[in-house]
């Protein structure tokens, strides 16, 4: 389980060694984005319509110019080249304006799922869209009924002839209103332990059957969704892996997304988060100067707790995706990262609450102002504790697959999961 | 420690970690619990055969290191010698030594640099705070305390910052000079000696300055670098060793029929204390890193580690003291060295207080 990602350097998926040299790449690359990408968009990316529309727009100017999926095998539409590769051209891209929404969790986790586990046609047929921006993708794992326990999910895919019936209801997906497809863990078996039944499929969202709604969050943001399905038909030819064996793929999938989260992705084009609220301080710092307390000690500690919250968080990227990458580490290191990144998130959060005083609880009307985005982002803020799984699914990882410590009691291993004790009945 | 080597590197850290087990470990430590020098010179100079003084000082001056940055293979030194909470001025000396191979002039490196290499004299830095110093001829007189100085009262050389007239120098004193007292303190760690050394009128020659006239505050600096960065760096040893420990005590421990591993409110902690320890080998080793290559922020990147490491290592130090139980608190474990040394590495060269704040005037600049 230590090997489970692409390794840095070497050609990615078996291509030729006759590749373009690493400097041959960046000087084209020099040359080709200042006529072809805007600069980045100053503060925060909303994620409007528009903004999704653009992304698609931009992630074809990509393509166009030969630059999409720089380690994607090119058998598949991608450019083949290596973990050197991608720095540069993260390295010459930075300050352009990207398709950063196709990153997480289109290309970082799903295309990057679709290339361990999916059959040849599945990859022709999708991973080229994907690099031509033409196919967003979703992950369909949680459900309302729970999220940490993943494999006890109750979206069922029966079996009818040539098809699977899917019914059921899943949740905290993303963008799924504005994407194409999703991967979706569905139960196929109800007669075997609950990790041996589970089948990952390929769903098309915009079909009859899929209903997307999309969930008011406390911030007032509404891109997290919930999709209920109705007998949506799905081929089996959009099985990904075997029938009944959807768990290991949902593991590939969440070791993508651990090192996706973390910025550690072979796959992505550029940075992976969106800008954090008080991440490089620059707010924080204003915020002091607007108050008047550059003199106070206590606000001058605070931002200092931040911005070296910041700093180490950015060595640990780096030491870590650096050590799964080489294969030094194992997959679950990556959960090391969430946690700490989740922590962060927290008390960067109580801080901004801290230095902002009154100005989070009222501030004139219709202004954008600095206090009024940090007591917003406050209130929101244990979703980076709980999505992508949650500060105690990470505490149990790190402890029992890093550490190796004994593995929780669990009531319903080796039962047949039409026999395990659920939620309501 | 970086989590890929050279194999130079891997082959030093092996020898090195062999002989401190052998020579500077616990049992030593326990020995040398009341000896006045803190260390044993034989051990000491077996070490300086290793490398552990000459990695900072460049071929030419009787030094070398085994990648391109004698500081990134030094750092192994100080987290192994954390691993094992070892005796010896590793820090003191190497500041001292690397400050002359930078700019210390021919007669200076001359006349201390060959002692220091062979581990057969000692150097103290009585740290970043100047004492204060009035022209006399070409030279200057002394007068002030620094306190607590590592290594003092062991020193044959001490290099004290001097602000006279407004300006920084560093200047370099030997232990016999006239009006200098360096008296032995009790404290924290059983072997890492300080003492208070004070400066009544004493006379240093114009030769007696290190590095070029005009400003010393880049040099000082850059020793307050070096120094937290060993420091840093042997404090996540100790972090790594005592972690490793925890884990394993609790897979071997049971009460009510089953390990203490196994229960979740445990093996929660233990995973914060992970999360702790991954991002402070993390930003030791960023520090290391910004520091040998000469990083323009490298003295944030520094003040980061300090004041991220020094509060978490005792925290999570003590907090493996409450996982141990009992015996966690008792002298014959080895726990309470650890934490000695955490805790004195914590404290000295800066408060994690002190370093934050470095951190805050670099982005507001400084207070009125």
């Amino acid at each position: 389980m230590t090997r489970d990602i692409v390794g840095h350097g070497g050609p990615a998926g078996g291509q030729p060694a006759d590749i373009e040299p690493v400097d041959a790449f960046r000087g084209r690359l020099r040359a080709w984005l200042p006529g072809n990408l805007p600069p980045e968009p100053d503060g925060a990316i909303v994620r409007t319509d528009e903004r999704w529309a653009h992304e698609r727009v931009l992630q074809r100017q990509l393509w166009d110019g030969g630059f999409a999926g720089v380690r994607v095998p090119r058998e598949y539409g991608g450019l083949g080249l290596t973990e050197e590769h991608r720095r540069a051209f993260d390295e010459e891209a930075a300050g352009y304006d990207l398709p950063f929404s196709f990153n997480v969790p289109t290309l970082g986790i799903l295309a990057a799922t679709l290339i361990d586990a999916g059959t040849h046609e599945q990859k022709l047929r999708h991973l080229p869209a994907i690099l031509r921006g033409e196919e967003l993708w979703v992950q369909f794992l949680s459900e309302p009924s729970g999220g940490s326990d993943l494999a006890g999910c109750l979206t069922r895919a029966d079996r009818d002839g040539d098809v699977f019936v899917l019914n059921g209801s899943k949740i905290w997906s993303s963008g799924a209103y504005v994407a194409d497809y999703a991967m979706c863990l569905a139960r196929t078996n109800w007669d075997v332990p609950k990790h041996r039944g589970l089948t990952m499929f390929i769903v098309e969202i915009h079909q009859p059957g899929v209903t997307v709604e999309q969930i008011r969050q406390t911030d007032g943001t509404t891109e997290f969704c919930q999709e209920f399905f109705d007998d949506v038909p799905i081929p089996v030819s959009a099985v990904i892996g075997e029938v009944d064996d959807g768990w290991s793929v949902a593991n590939r999938l969440l070791v993508h997304e651990r090192m996706a989260v973390g910025g550690g992705s072979p796959y992505t084009a550029g940075r992976t988060s969106k800008h954090e609220v008080g991440d490089d301080g620059a707010e924080l710092v204003d915020l002091i100067r607007r108050r008047g307390l550059e003199g106070d000690p206590h606000a001058r500690l605070l931002l200092a707790e931040a911005t070296v919250r910041s700093m180490v968080g950015g060595a640990l990227i780096e030491r870590l995706t650096a050590g799964m990458a080489r294969g030094t580490l194992p997959g679950s290191a990556g959960s090391v990262m969430k946690l700490y990144g989740a922590e962060s998130v927290i008390r960067r959060a109580e801080i901004g609450l801290e230095l902002s005083g009154e100005d989070a609880v009222a501030w004139p009307v219709g202004g954008e102002t600095t206090g009024a985005r940090l007591g917003m982002h406050s209130l929101g803020r244990q979703g980076a504790a709980l999505g992508g799984g949650s500060n105690e699914i990470q505490r149990n990882i790190i402890s029992e697959r890093l550490l190796g410590m004994p593995r929780e009691a669990a009531a319903d291993r080796d039962i047949a999961y039409r026999d395990v004790r659920r939620s309501g009945r | 420690m970086e989590l890929e080597l050279t194999d130079d590197q891997a082959f030093f850290v092996d020898t090195t970690r062999r002989f401190l087990e052998a020579e500077c470990g616990i049992p030593a430590v326990r020995r040398l619990e009341t000896d006045p020098l803190g260390y044993d010179p034989k051990a000491w100079a077996q070490g300086a055969q290793l490398g552990w003084t000459s990695l900072l000082v460049p071929e030419v001056d009787g030094g070398g290191s085994f990648s391109d940055h004698g500081l990134l293979d030094l750092v192994l030194v100080a987290e192994e010698m954390g691993r094992v909470v070892a005796p010896g001025p590793l820090g003191p000396v190497n500041v001292v030594a690397s400050l002359l191979g930078r700019v210390g002039s021919p007669d200076q490196k001359a006349a201390v640099l060959p002692g220091l290499l062979a581990g057969e004299q000692v150097a103290a830095w009585c740290g970043a705070r100047p004492v204060g110093a009035r022209p006399d001829g070409d030279g200057f007189v002394l007068s002030g305390t620094c306190s607590p100085v590592e290594a003092g009262a062991q020193a044959d050389h001490l290099l004290v910052a001097v602000e006279c007239g407004g300006a920084l120098r560093q200047v370099l004193v030997p232990a016999g000079a006239a009006g200098l007292t360096a008296t032995p303190m009790d404290g924290l760690d059983l072997v890492r000696r300080f003492a208070e050394v004070r400066f009544d009128d004493v006379v240093v020659p114009a030769d007696a300055v290190v590095g070029p006239a005009g400003d010393a505050a880049a040099e000082i600096e850059h020793a307050l670098q070096v120094a937290c960065t060993l420091q840093c760096a042997e404090t996540t040893g100790i972090m790594d060793k005592v972690f490793g420990m925890t884990v394993e005590y609790l897979g071997d421990r049971y009460s009510f029929g089953r390990a203490l591993s196994s229960y979740q409110a445990l093996k929660h902690r233990v995973a914060d204390d992970k999360v702790v320890l991954e991002a402070s080998l993390a930003i030791a080793t960023t520090a290391a890193r910004a520091v040998a290559t000469g990083r323009p922020d490298a003295g944030d990147v520094v003040s980061a580690a300090k004041a991220w490491i020094g509060p978490r290592a005792t925290e999570m130090v003590q907090d493996c003291v409450q996982l141990h139980g009992g015996i966690g608190v008792t002298w014959e474990h080895d726990l309470h060295l650890y934490l000695r040394r955490a805790t004195v590495n914590r404290a000295t060269h800066g408060t994690p207080e002190e370093h934050a704040e470095r951190v805050a005037a670099s982005k507001l600049g400084a207070t009125a």
